[in-house]
């Protein structure tokens, strides 16, 4: 039974991901006045990529990938989706933090063994963007653990319940603004890209990936997108009063991302890592003060 | 008598295609990546069917920055000895299934340049080419149409040219080598041999 809730909760985010990318595209060509892909385009980019003859390097890139995509779909399990977890607990804050670094890890790990030096550029980027943004989202986690006296994700969503207007995002507007704009970098969205940047690094991290890794990178990133968006949702839009609300509701999320970056240029390393330590962190200390005092 | 074995064999080939290889198809013709290595004045008809008015994107088809996770490779106007080492070498580093799209007269006989010392006439002799596009230069509709085929080709399992590469290599390998001997480093010219050999003599 256990194990059967861990595969629909982990096939569930999977598919959900994959499609709010396709979505995603689709808004991107719309916003460039063009038609777009269909909705479901990543998922045929991704059954494609799992059929394809692929290179691999050495034993460490397979163990990254597979580390990532576990290490994110462990995460995922400690999101409650409407109240549901598969596995309850009540510190789950602490463990989704700490569970959602693996998933970069590995995807390090992976990238850096294929001795590519486009992918070793990248993924110090993405290392270092992971430091700029990590502080000031956990700023204003603290907020929220020191507002509600919990580390239960599924607490803290349980207590906006009622109407809308006792969101989070009303409760303490900054720290929202903080959290969204380093759900931008997590994400890897423009302005804060520099991680991919096709033009000048071939993709980054990817560049080495082929055939299935490239399957399961898209797989990875699908799994973050859900968690990410999902930790957004629950924090600051009340959870969800069912799954298919909850999912609208992380959609929202995703898109208003997906717009922001469709409009910005991109972020040099140092650039973003400064905005990160100074605008958002800024904004979440602001906040905790506020809530302390 | 030999072609027409052949192509009873390929239609035979065709029908024979398993249910699988049917659906797999179907995913690797809706999502098609390439890589352009541009070349020649065919660049320029890349960016309008990106963007908004032939948008290619709804195709499935998209531009990809490293051959790793190319399926196609787009080669644009004329190839030259020395560029013909690095499409070789990036078209061997693509992995199966991968597919060649040739644009423009230039790649089909060396178009304006087909007594030029360094221009290959007829890039398919080096590398197997799945569809030309005949042109000087083809109109995007041109490059539309010939994706389309190419998915056409896809679906019915035709689009076999990287495994005519490897069933004959020898005679691929044989051409590429006759092209190179023509060939010679420009560090390698008679002003700059001897440093160049004083200093490290690697050729």
């Amino acid at each position: 039974m256990v194990i059967l809730n861990i595969l629909l909760y982990a096939f569930g985010s999977i598919l959900v991901g994959l499609t709010f990318m396709g979505i995603g595209r689709k808004v991107t060509a719309r916003v460039h006045l063009r038609y777009g892909p269909p909705f479901y385009q990543s998922i045929m980019d991704v059954i494609k990529l799992l059929s394809r003859k692929s290179i691999t390097h050495n034993f460490v890139m397979d163990l990254g990938m597979i580390m990532s995509l576990a290490g994110l779909i462990g995460t995922m399990l400690y999101v409650p989706i409407s109240g549901h977890t598969a596995f309850i607990s009540n510190t789950n804050i602490v463990v989704i933090m700490y569970l959602m670094a693996i998933g970069y890890l590995g995807m390090a790990m992976a990238v850096a063994a294929s001795g590519n030096p486009n992918a070793a550029i990248g993924v110090s980027r993405a290392l270092t963007m992971m430091l700029g943004y990590e502080v000031p989202f956990f700023t204003v986690i603290l907020g929220l653990i020191i507002f509600n006296n919990s580390s239960s994700v599924a607490v803290i969503a349980a207590s906006q319940a009622g109407s809308i207007w006792n969101w989070n995002i009303w409760h303490m507007p900054l720290g929202y603004i903080a959290a969204e704009i380093t759900l931008q970098a997590m994400m890897g969205e423009k302005p804060f890209d520099a991680m991919i940047a096709p033009a000048e690094i071939a993709s980054g991290p990817m560049v080495e990936l082929s055939g299935k890794y490239l399957g399961l990178g898209f797989l990875t990133h699908a799994v973050s997108i859900f968690v990410e968006t999902g930790l957004i949702v629950n924090f600051f839009f009340g959870g969800g009063a069912n799954p298919i609300d909850f999912v609208l509701k992380q959609l929202g999320v995703y898109l208003v991302a997906v717009i922001f970056d469709n409009i910005f240029p991109r972020y040099k390393i140092e650039q973003a890592v400064k905005f990160l330590w100074i605008f958002p962190m800024g904004l979440a200390v602001v906040q905790l003060l506020l809530l302390a005092f | 008598m030999q072609i027409l074995d052949y192509a009873k064999e390929e239609q035979k080939k065709q029908e024979d295609q398993k249910l699988w290889d049917k659906v797999i198809n179907y995913f690797r013709k809706r999502s098609l990546w390439m890589l352009h290595y541009c070349t020649g004045c065919g660049a320029m008809e890349l960016p309008p069917i990106l963007t908004s008015r032939w948008d290619i994107e709804r195709f499935g088809v998209g531009p990809m920055a490293t051959p790793r996770q190319a399926d196609i490779l787009l080669l644009t106007g004329y190839v030259s000895t020395n560029t013909m080492k690095r499409v070789i070498r990036t078209y061997e580093q693509m992995p199966e299934p991968k597919w060649v799209l040739a644009f423009g007269s230039c790649t089909v006989n060396g178009g304006m340049y087909w007594d030029s010392y360094n221009t290959v006439n007829n890039v398919g002799e080096y590398i197997p080419i799945d569809i030309t596009i005949a042109g000087c230069m083809p109109r995007p509709e041109a490059i539309l149409d010939s994706m389309i085929e190419l998915m056409d080709m896809i679906q019915r399992g035709e689009a076999k040219a990287f495994q005519k590469y490897k069933e004959n290599y020898s005679y691929y390998k044989e051409n590429q080598d006759r092209l190179f001997k023509r060939t010679k480093p420009v560090l390698e010219s008679s002003a700059l041999r001897y440093i160049h050999d004083e200093n490290g003599g690697e050729q």
